[in-house]
């Protein structure tokens, strides 16, 4: 760690400086003039009007836009920040979150997802005018009217199979240059065999062309190939909406200047000026100040822990009172932040991977059709002898059995799935994540910051004398410790007149009241004993000259919705464990009120990971629901995982689906969700199944005619897309 | 039958006007918010006058 501080103390500061200008430079260029929120409350058409009338009455704002569909505001306003923004928001009562329009670009621009647009919709239109000439051909159209219509037919759909196909080809190429067979060979197959096959037949004038079916199956398939895309496409952005939630910025020390610089730039034995409140974006050494420091993200401690020079902090830990300056040890990839990935790694393929029902599905689907159409290929020819009958009925088969269905069973779901969850505030990260979800059989809490908010409030004010109250009011108001804040905001009060009011980082405030020295601080400063480790509350201390101290009591505030949500789950049959990594008293304090049975106090990390690896090993299917660092790797090892929106970056992409509100509800209807969900994509492979068990026989009997094979199509798909439609609201 | 030579080419036409209107609608986005769009018809910000440019 000695040569690492070393080696940022280069002899050549320019050469140190250069670089720094640069990468400043870039940031700049991009994220000019454009302020990207994130709007997790907005719903309605008032929404839109009342954010974007907010957003342009502030003076600066060009011009602000809505996208309900992805919950983001984009406003122009140049020389404008994120800071000034959120308060107009939150002044019409919406919650917003700065989102980094780097992290995002990648996804905004959704080119492939209107690239399968635009052959759908390609698609859509050449199957509906070949159909309107096969209509004609169906009811009866003779000799030269016949030929013509399936000209016309053909003139329309070989260009278009060639365009729409495209997707399918490809997949299929690249599954049979490494020897697979997935799901697109047959596919392939069949558009291929069948359009070849229709133009023989058409230019021997022949009675039955497929063209129209061939184009259906373009279309159908790729409707369920572009739900399918959606649901990743939002999974993913979620995934970088996420990281670009915490805009990582620390305030860079060079020369005497101050600079506000990404984190990404931070390299060891810079220094860094940490202002109160403010999380600690790199590991390092106190180098000047003091303060308290609170841990509750890494390790779940409730209580603050003094911090003074020379001590090593890490990053994620919030400094509270006092301005620190830091030198930085490790920074990025090397920050005990970054470690605990290795950890999460290991839980994670420890979970193994998980074969999705679609998987297993269309793994026992290639090869079962490839036999039939060649089996009764076969068998006609040695029955028969004629080739081109062979060949006709094999086509029939493929297109026939086309996993139409199959390919819309899953797809059609998962979005009517995530879509429902997503509106009541969920995030889902991971494609198989709600079947995972649907086989959870017991949920795992943590406490700081899952099941509470993390925030402190005053139990009551009643031990504080009215004449006091004043004066708690004034000292609090001086300082930005949680505690003080939470006090302030309790008491209703005047506040006091003080004079030499001083805030002393690391313990408290005092100042002179009436002439009097008035104090409110931690219990040590003040000379008096406290028994805080054994007691569910944190407290502070309000002393005043020739009177005994006060002892003030703070719990940690209920998220809400925790206690629905807890009753929910257990209502539905699942069991609900706590495990904490913080003090015995204030773990027990929580489950009893909660009505958890079964909790778990002062655990660290690996404790975490390793009890639900156990639950798993007993045969439990465990959901972990954590925010802090510590809960990371429990999260990858757990059969799924939830976090909320507030956790830490490695938190949340730890696991598998994500809070976007404050509320907790959300989960209990997660896992609900997830059941039903599962549940319809079993009917729709049974739907799927049924259809094939009477279309097969038929068309290797030879008796599938084009529009038989038209009608089973589309009815198929159109029943298991309705099926799955059911699930939303 | 000799309809059929007129016919043919509108019903083909029609598909056509509609299929470059698709595209055109792709092309300019009108896709990338639809939740957005569907509750914005409600809203009464701009029945009195369009929204300028």
């Amino acid at each position: 760690m000695a040569d690492l501080t070393a080696s940022g103390f280069s002899a050549c500061p320019a050469c140190d400086a250069a670089p720094l200008a640069q990468r400043l430079a870039d940031r700049a260029e991009i994220a000019q003039g454009t302020v990207i929120l994130s709007l997790p409350t907005a719903h309605c058409a008032a929404c839109i009007t009342d954010v974007e009338t907010a957003l342009t009455a502030h003076p600066g704002v060009k011009s602000a836009r809505v996208n309900l569909t992805l919950r983001r505001v984009t406003v122009d306003a140049p020389g404008l920040t994120a800071d000034d923004l959120i308060p107009v928001l939150a002044g019409v009562g919406y919650e917003a979150h700065e989102l980094d329009p780097d992290a995002l670009s990648a996804t905004t621009a959704d080119r492939q997802g209107r690239d399968l647009l635009m052959r759908i919709g390609v698609s859509g239109f050449a199957m509906m005018n070949i159909m309107i000439l096969s209509v004609a051909v169906w009811s009866g159209a003779e000799a030269a009217t016949r030929d013509l219509f399936h000209w016309i037919s053909g003139a329309i759909a070989l260009p278009t199979v060639f365009f729409a196909g495209q997707p399918f080809f490809r997949s299929a190429w690249s599954a049979l240059r490494v020897g697979r067979l997935g799901m697109d060979v047959p596919i392939s197959l069949a558009l291929i065999l069948a359009s070849a096959i229709s133009v023989y037949e058409t230019m021997n004038s022949g009675h039955h062309a497929y063209f129209d079916g061939v184009t259906m199956l373009c279309f159908f398939l790729l409707i369920g190939r572009y739900l399918d895309h959606r649901t990743r496409a939002i999974a993913r952005s979620a995934a970088a909406e996420l990281t670009a939630l915490e805009v990582p910025r620390a305030t860079l020390l060079a020369d005497g200047a101050e600079q506000v610089v990404p984190v990404a730039m931070l390299r060891p034995g810079d220094l860094i000026r940490i202002r109160p409140g403010a999380r600690i974006p790199a590991d390092g050494e106190i180098v000047e100040g003091r303060s308290e420091i609170d841990r509750a993200l890494l390790t779940g401690e409730t209580l603050p822990v003094l911090a003074a020079p020379g001590q090593m902090l890490s990053a994620g830990e919030v400094n509270l009172t006092g301005p620190l300056v830091l030198r930085v040890t490790a920074a990025g990839r090397d920050s005990s932040l970054a470690r605990l990935t290795a950890l999460v790694e290991a839980a994670e393929s420890a979970r193994g991977r998980y074969t999705s029902l679609a998987d297993r599905a269309s793994r026992a689907y290639s090869p079962s059709v490839h036999l039939i159409a060649l089996c009764s290929f076969a068998g006609w020819i040695w029955a028969t002898g004629d080739l081109r009958l062979a060949v006709n009925i094999a086509a029939a088969v493929l297109i026939v059995t086309c996993p139409c269905a199959l390919g819309l069973a899953v797809p059609a779901v998962a979005t009517a799935a995530s879509g429902r969850l997503f509106r009541r505030g969920l995030l889902i990260k991971d494609g198989t994540a709600l079947e995972r979800l649907a086989e959870v059989d017991t949920v795992v809490f943590d406490k700081t910051g899952t099941l509470t908010m993390g925030r402190p409030v005053l139990v009551s004010a009643d031990p504080l004398p009215a004449d006091l109250r004043p004066v708690a009011r004034a000292l609090a108001q001086a300082s930005s410790h949680p505690l003080s804040v939470a006090l302030a905001a309790a008491l209703q009060d005047r506040p006091a007149d003080l004079t030499e009011v001083t805030e002393h980082p690391g313990f408290g405030v005092s100042g002179r009241w009436q002439g009097r020295v008035v104090r409110l601080g931690r219990a040590d400063w003040l000379g008096v004993a406290d028994d805080d480790e054994n007691r569910p509350t944190s407290a502070t201390w309000l002393a005043i000259e020739g009177q005994p101290p006060v002892r003030l009591e703070f719990t940690d505030e209920l998220r809400p919705g925790a206690a629905d949500c807890v009753a929910a789950l257990r209502k539905a049959g699942l069991g609900v464990v706590l495990i904490s990594g913080d003090r015995q008293a204030a773990v027990a304090d929580l489950a009893d009120r909660l009505g958890i049975q079964d909790f778990r106090a002062a655990v660290d990390p690996q404790g975490k990971e390793s009890m639900v690896a156990d639950l798993a090993a007993q045969g439990a299917r465990v959901l972990m629901v954590g925010d802090g660092l510590n809960d990371t790797a429990a999260l990858a090892r757990a059969h799924a995982s939830i976090s909320p929106a507030s956790a830490l970056d490695a938190a949340r992409v730890a696991s598998d689906m994500v809070l976007t509100g404050s509320d907790l509800v959300p989960v209990a209807e997660a896992v609900a969700t997830a059941r039903l969900a599962t549940r319809r994509i079993r009917q729709n492979f049974a739907i799927s199944i049924a259809y094939n068990i009477v279309a097969v026989p038929l068309a290797v009997a030879g008796m599938v005619t084009p529009l038989i094979a038209a009608l089973a199509m589309s009815i198929s798909s159109i029943t298991v897309t309705l099926n799955a439609l059911r699930l939303r609201d | 039958m000799e309809i059929l030579s007129i016919l043919i080419p509108v019903s083909l036409a029609l598909g056509g006007a509609g299929l470059v209107a698709f595209i055109w609608a792709l092309r300019s986005r009108q896709f990338e918010d639809p939740k957005g769009d569907a509750e914005r018809i409600l809203s009464d910000k701009w029945d009195d006058r369009p929204k300028p440019d």
